[in-house]
């Protein structure tokens, strides 16, 4: 096991909502990391945010971790979610909101808000 | 415009999702790397949305490997009501 892997492994067990994406919230880089981002802002999640661009190891041990190869990837309390469709698609029909619910409790939004997280 | 890959992408999916009422490859960009895929299979039925893409995904797990697929939007669809 690499110190990367343990590192990825700790944001996406012990942040709320992990959102592996490319750039930042701030610079996003990629059209499907936006639409990721929109959807968890819509929702009201506190996101937690990963730049897997400054090191391809990121993405590649992110990948093997998680079973899904393309970014970006949406976890809530350690469970994939999924990429920017599927994310997209549950915020649409409610269900992003009941997820985030039940896995971190009805005021989950007061947390709202972004962070980032460097990895490289 | 490179309409080899986006028929490697159907050969893949047809091969994945043989029953598949619609299948359809649209190349979003037309530079043969960004690429929307429709798949609606019985395969999808009574399975998470999760789940339904990671077929699709583990289908085009070649293509999203080495990179010739460099962004991928997926729509899925069962076939139950």
């Amino acid at each position: 096991m690499s110190e990367l892997h343990d590192r990825i492994k700790d944001v996406i067990e012990n942040e709320p909502v992990a959102l592996f994406m490319k750039g930042t919230p701030q610079f996003v880089m990629c059209g499907n990391s936006d639409r990721a981002l929109r959807a968890l802002r819509e929702a009201g999640a506190p996101v937690t945010a990963v730049d897997i661009l400054p090191d391809p190891a990121i993405r590649q041990e992110l990948s093997e971790l998680s079973g899904w190869p393309t970014i970006p990837q949406v976890f809530v309390k350690g469970e994939l979610v999924g990429g920017a469709d599927i994310v997209e698609e549950l915020e649409r029909s409610g269900e992003l909101e009941q997820t985030l619910t039940e896995r971190l409790g009805d005021n989950y939004w007061e947390a709202r808000g972004e962070k980032t997280v460097s990895l490289a | 415009m490179d309409p080899v890959v986006a028929d490697r992408i159907e050969t893949l999916l047809r091969d994945a999702f043989p029953d598949a009422g619609v299948l359809h490859v649209e190349d979003r960009t037309g530079g043969g790397d960004h690429f929307q895929v429709t798949v609606t299979s019985a395969r999808f039925d009574g399975l998470s949305l999760l789940d339904q893409h990671r077929l699709v995904n583990e289908a085009l797990a070649e293509p999203l490997r080495d990179g010739t697929i460099h962004e991928l939007r997926i729509k899925t669809r069962g076939t139950a009501i």
